[in-house]
């Protein structure tokens, strides 16, 4: 039975006693602070399988816990919660209940392969991230991400299209996330932007939401993939032991 | 050695020159112009899927990349070149996973042939940047040569994000050795703009990362780390920021409004993309490399130094 350390020494697990004598020695007080002994029985045995059937998790098992990636990490040196070693850690366990603590971060990572770059295991623990919050969002631990929002606006456009258009792109996001449009900072960029783009371009843009850019003789590739992207959503379902129930 | 095919090669622009990175799009054009350089836009190409497309799976990725290079092959270039990371990344990672893993080679086969076009074989087309391009069809000193308004006194901080040296394995010509571009300290940017007279400080933030796949999902991330990475350069003495990706150089303009909107942080470093600094070493106007479509405005900076 691995020992599961960190979750140990958390605040709610941890006991002061005011009054406490033991074998006649007085030891209350906050000097002496005991961990609630427990048995770890929640494993969720399947998780490292299924996290590893998604694309991107594939080589998780390949992980020997150095460290590098969150070592590496860009997220990590903004946020010390978020950390890509101790969660394949956890995936690899099976704690299922630890690691949807961190539900809310996990789809934060930026893509930036700083851990791909140091991994020296090659876990692409960068994809393995992805695979993990695709994981969350699958299972229903977790509402689809902004992140995943914009994912599939601009996965739908370039689908739809072979091309995306950038304003298209945004529109369509943040009708999603439900994000208002005037923020001062946006008012700020578009003012900036109609100031300084040729008209021409601006007119461009302004007409992209009439008349999309586009790849000419798209129709078959769009079907093409709209096929493929079928298979992969059934696949996934599949492997998660989602099939039959529906998307959620 | 300046190489002869490289005179005449693809070009693949991608989406996002078409949008704001349309003075990216301008300057580059000038600059190969005023080089000698010849560019042929690829025919009817379509977007790589940038960072996005991957998410909902990478297959679909590798395709739409391997859709550009059959482009290329088709007529008959050897050579891609790319100015934006986003798209020279994908298409490097389509060439590595088509020869690597024979699942995507498969799905890429099978979505070419249901579109009705012939299927990429790696090692038909090698894709470049646009700064590999510069650096081995001119060279440093055929550059130095053509100059007409040194960049003297410009303190540059040379950012290249994280797409152009990440990750390792799918760029096999980098580290290795003298000549060749380094993954943890790329330097390309920093000869081509010496060799324009420019002064490069010692920046380390290099490839840090700007968090553009989140720019709006997560906006509060992007701009802590991209006012981490404009203050930096101001620490190191930089005046601007030079760029070579339309995403980065958004992500830092972008930011950099929103750090003085949201956060009260103003900084003043100026961010241009290499090109508009090559261009106007070249002896272009700074209208010509689209100086005044740039969100940050480096107008009175580039009159202080002379150029534009
Ligand atoms: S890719 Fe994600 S997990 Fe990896 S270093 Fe970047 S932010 Fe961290
Ligand atoms: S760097 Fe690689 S091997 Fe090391 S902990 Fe991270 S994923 Fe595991
Ligand atoms: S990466 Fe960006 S610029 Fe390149 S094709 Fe895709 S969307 Fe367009
Ligand atoms: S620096 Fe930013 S825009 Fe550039 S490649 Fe990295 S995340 Fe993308």
């Amino acid at each position: 039975m691995p020992i599961h350390e960190r979750s140990l020494i958390r605040p709610e697990n941890l006991v002061t006693h005011e009054n406490l004598v033991i074998d006649g020695v007085d030891v209350s007080g906050h000097w002496s602070t005991f961990i609630t002994s427990r048995t770890v029985t929640d494993y969720n045995e399947a998780m490292e399988e299924e996290i590893s059937a998604l694309p991107g998790g594939e080589h998780i098992n390949r992980c020997w816990q150095c460290g590098s990636c969150t070592n590496a990490c860009t997220v990590n040196a903004i946020n010390p919660e978020f950390n890509p070693r101790y969660w394949i850690y956890l995936i690899r366990l099976g704690m299922e209940e630890e690691l949807l603590r961190d539900k809310e971060i996990l789809w934060q990572c930026v893509s930036c392969n700083k851990c791909t770059y140091a991994c020296p295991r090659d876990v692409v623990p960068e994809a393995v991230m992805k695979a993990t919050a695709h994981w969350m969002e699958l299972k229903g631990h977790t509402p689809k991400s902004p992140s995943t929002h914009f994912d599939e606006s601009f996965t739908g456009s370039v689908i739809a299209t072979g091309k995306i258009e950038e304003g298209q792109v945004m529109r369509s996001f943040f009708k999603k996330t439900g994000q208002p449009l005037n923020q001062p900072w946006l008012i700020a960029l578009v003012r900036g932007l109609v100031l300084k783009f040729p008209i021409t371009l601006l007119m461009r843009l302004g007409l992209s939401a009439l008349i999309r850019p586009r790849t000419s003789g798209w129709g078959r590739t769009q079907a093409a993939l709209n096929d493929y992207v079928s298979e992969v959503e059934a696949r996934n379902s599949k492997a998660l032991g989602l099939d039959g129930k529906g998307k959620h | 050695m300046p190489k002869d095919d490289l005179k005449r090669v693809a070009y693949y622009p991608g989406c996002a020159l078409e949008g704001t990175g349309h003075s990216y799009n301008r300057s580059t054009k000038a600059v190969g112009k005023a080089l000698g350089l010849e560019l042929v836009e690829l025919k009817n190409w379509n977007c790589c899927g940038a960072m996005e497309v991957k998410n909902v799976d990478p297959k679909i990725q590798t395709y739409l990349s391997a859709r550009n290079l059959a482009i290329a092959e088709d007529m008959g270039f050897e050579k891609v070149m790319s100015p934006c990371n986003g798209c020279y990344h994908n298409l490097k990672k389509a060439e590595y996973d088509l020869s690597h893993d024979p699942a995507s080679a498969e799905v890429n086969a099978q979505l070419s042939t249901k579109s009705g076009h012939a299927t990429y074989q790696p090692g038909k087309v090698e894709t470049i940047h646009a700064l590999d391009w510069i650096k081995d069809a001119v060279g440093e000193e055929e550059l130095a040569k053509r100059v007409k308004n040194s960049l003297k006194g410009i303190k540059v901080a040379n950012y290249y994000g994280c797409m152009y040296t990440r990750p390792r394995h799918i760029f096999p010509e980098k580290d290795k050795g003298p000549g060749s571009e380094s993954t943890l300290k790329p330097h390309f940017m920093d000869d081509l703009l010496a060799a324009a007279g420019a002064e490069n400080v010692d920046f380390p933030l290099k490839t840090a990362c700007c968090g553009g796949a989140h720019a709006l999902s997560d906006s509060d991330t992007s701009t802590k780390l991209v006012l981490n990475i404009l203050t930096t350069a101001e620490a190191c003495g930089a005046e601007v920021i030079a760029t070579e990706c339309p995403t980065c150089h958004s992500g830092l303009e972008m930011h950099q409004v929103r750090a003085e909107k949201v956060l009260g942080r103003k900084t003043n470093v100026k961010i241009l993309y290499f090109t508009q600094l090559l261009g106007m070493a070249l002896g272009l106007s700074a209208r010509k490399v689209g100086v005044h479509e740039n969100f940050s405005d480096a107008s009175s900076l580039l009159k202080e130094k002379g150029l534009g």
